[in-house]
């Protein structure tokens, strides 16, 4: 176990490194012109380019030039937005809490719901319910988010305001954790929106794998040996369809903290680090972004190596591939 | 058919004929199937008919003092307060106007070309580049696999959204200048190109293990054994045994580079707002949903339609195309 957790630690490190690479490749190499002028901005001034190429130093060779970006990015995370001199890590520390917020909520709603219709799904496989819930299911994959939050808000907050049931709905933003009610009742609809789209591909992956379980040769001595349904579907058939759960649940949550989040935070207002990007998008003020992409991208990896190692400590078969 | 049986003759049903009768027992895949096809169609062909003979205006004509008479009455297509005017049952602006006056259906037709462009095309970019990477991972192996599956894997590590907006906004800037090539900033190309970048792994994952597979498989070895070189090995032997896992793909991936193209165009860095898209006019509607919520509706439930379609169209073609599914017994 300690080998694997070793082995994987290491290959951490590279992917990390590979990532950072790619970063700098993205922002700094690739796109060609005056990289000083792209970080500037929309409206660059002689003195913003000057500061810049003070700051980024892009006459020297291309090793200097990563080693000093990372620098910046990771040890010193000085790096500043040439919009309006604000410093970027600052700015993203005070988003994270928010995006945490919609994350961790949503991501509760859509396993819930996800594997709740999943099961439904499989357990009544080609029956009527299974095809209603499989075009429901199909449906909220093939909805643009960021349109339903829009259309959510404008009918709970302005065309059916009247009705008492949405009558508490803020229209946007955030309420900070010490209130927990202004918390929620901010965002409710987001986390609903956010975990649509997700709760549709897990009710599809827990339907599949529902069905291989069931022919699973444990699952038949289970049965062979007498136990009850209920007890041979949640003690054997779920346990084991719900594996593939645990891997897409590492790569989604990271995807959705380092990546959805722009739109529905763009869509209610919630300024969190999602919001901060789109802002920066906005503004084609690329020191932010290029910090976001590499933190966010991190966090992906982490994550990916923790389920990793959580696997491992499951089922130890995995330490040896 | 039936007459091919009653003669006993044997005709034998090839893989693909076998999933096209699966698939034609399937009503809600070919109604999907179906469904995407008109909304090509009524976008395609449609538009400019509609244009022609209804609307007899464009998608940017601009009409701010005009008036059209709406059941009798002289109704001004933006009123003085800049409200659009809404839907009604007219022949011009049909689901009503935008705020610069312009008919929003007439719009969203020649919208859902853009659209449909980038989605098709970024979707059919995508693939060959990921049956490229995979054939070619799966038939050389070894070091080849190891640097295509890493590097993959490096791609896979950004949030897709996050590296989507990261790449658009980069070339936003200034657009590409790569040697030769030469992509101006507001050309459709780049939401194209982006787009397909980073759904890459996502196809070329699944086709590579299969490719890796089926190199073991004796027939590919014998192909070799007759001398066939590498191109010939790939393209007749591999390549058409994973074209039904493409095939899945394809339609899924369309979809999903719709619901793409309209989430990088409502961030600004999509299609240039010169140019309609179901993505931009949402964008462009979004301020004004209070007073004119048709202009954010109408677009995106073109959009809902488009995925809804392709997402059930592919899971029926997976259905019908199946390879690991139980031999079923073909009526």
């Amino acid at each position: 176990m300690i080998r694997f957790v070793v082995r994987r630690l290491a290959g951490l490190v590279l992917v990390l490194f590979a990532v950072s690479l790619a970063v700098f490749a993205l922002f700094n190499v690739i796109p060609g012109g005056d990289p000083a002028l792209r970080l500037a901005g929309r409206h660059p001034t002689q003195q913003n380019i000057a500061q810049i190429r003070h700051d980024w130093g892009f006459d020297r060779p291309l090793p200097v030039q990563y080693l000093d970006m990372m620098d910046h990015l990771v040890i010193r995370r000085d790096i500043i937005s040439y919009q309006d001199q604000t410093p970027v890590m600052p700015t993203i520390e005070t988003g994270v809490p928010r995006t945490l917020s919609l994350a961790v909520g949503a991501a509760i709603l859509w396993l819930v719901f996800g594997v709740t219709i999943g099961v439904l799904s499989g357990l009544n496989a080609g029956r009527w319910l299974d095809r209603v819930l499989t075009v429901v299911a199909l449906t909220g994959i093939s909805i643009p988010i960021f349109w339903l939050g829009m259309v959510l808000l404008y009918l709970f907050t302005y065309r059916y305001r009247d009705v008492g049931v949405f009558s508490w709905i803020p229209i946007g933003g955030y309420a900070s954790w010490s209130d927990p009610i202004e918390w929620a009742k901010h965002l409710i609809v987001p986390w609903c929106v956010l975990a649509v789209v997700s709760i549709g591909f897990y009710a599809r992956v827990v339907r599949a794998s529902l069905l291989d379980a069931r022919g699973a040769d444990h699952v038949r001595t289970a049965r062979a040996m007498g136990l009850s349904r209920s007890r041979v579907l949640f003690r054997h058939a779920l346990r084991t369809s719900l594996i593939p759960v645990v891997t897409l649940f590492g790569l989604d949550f990271g995807a959705t903290v380092g990546g959805t989040v722009i739109l529905i935070e763009k869509v209610f207002g919630i300024g969190g680090v999602g919001q901060y990007a789109q802002e920066s998008v906005a503004h084609l003020d690329l020191p932010p972004l290029m910090a976001i992409t590499l933190y966010g991208a991190a966090i992906v990896v982490v994550a990916n190596a923790a389920v990793d190692i959580a696997y491992a400590w499951l089922d130890p078969r995995i330490r040896v591939a | 058919m039936a007459g091919a049986e009653l003669t006993g003759q044997a005709t034998i049903a090839g893989p693909w004929r076998l999933a096209l009768r699966r698939l034609r027992r399937n009503r809600v895949a070919l109604a999907a199937g179906a469904s995407f096809a008109v909304l090509v169609a009524i976008c395609t062909v449609g538009a400019p008919i509609w244009v022609a003979l209804v609307a007899h205006h464009g998608p940017e004509y601009e009409n701010l003092s005009g008036s059209i008479s709406d059941g009798g009455r002289v109704v001004p297509v933006v009123a003085d307060d800049g409200t659009p005017i809404g839907p009604g049952w007219r022949g011009a602006y049909l689901l009503g106007a935008d705020a610069n006056g312009r008919d929003l259906l007439v719009r969203v037709l020649y919208g859902g070309r853009t659209s449909l462009v980038i989605g098709l095309g970024s979707a059919a970019l995508c693939l060959t580049l990921a049956l490229s990477l995979a054939l070619l991972a799966g038939y050389r192996r070894g070091i080849t696999d190891t640097v295509i599956a890493r590097g993959l894997d490096l791609i896979w590590s950004f949030p897709v959204y996050l590296l989507a907006v990261a790449i658009a906004t980069v070339l936003a800037v200034n657009g590409v200048h790569l040697g030769p090539i030469e992509i101006p900033s507001d050309s459709t190309l780049i939401p194209i190109v982006v787009i397909a970048v980073v759904y890459v792994p996502y196809a070329a994952r699944p086709l590579r293990g299969e490719v890796l597979a089926l190199r073991e498989r004796e027939f590919v070895e014998a192909a070799i054994a007759h001398g066939a070189g590498a191109w010939r090995t790939m393209t007749r032997e591999l390549l058409p045994n994973v074209l039904n896992t493409a095939l899945v793909l394809l339609a899924l991936i369309v979809a999903n580079n719709i619901l793409t193209e309209a989430a990088l165009s409502y961030l600004g860095v999509g299609v240039a707002l010169t140019t309609p898209s179901w993505g931009n006019i949402i964008e462009a509607g979004a301020s004004s949903i209070v007073t004119a919520p048709m202009l954010t509706i109408a677009p995106g439930v073109m959009i809902v339609v488009a995925a809804v379609s392709l997402n059930v169209l592919g899971d029926g073609l997976r259905d019908a195309l199946d390879p690991h599914g139980v031999v079923r017994v073909d009526r």
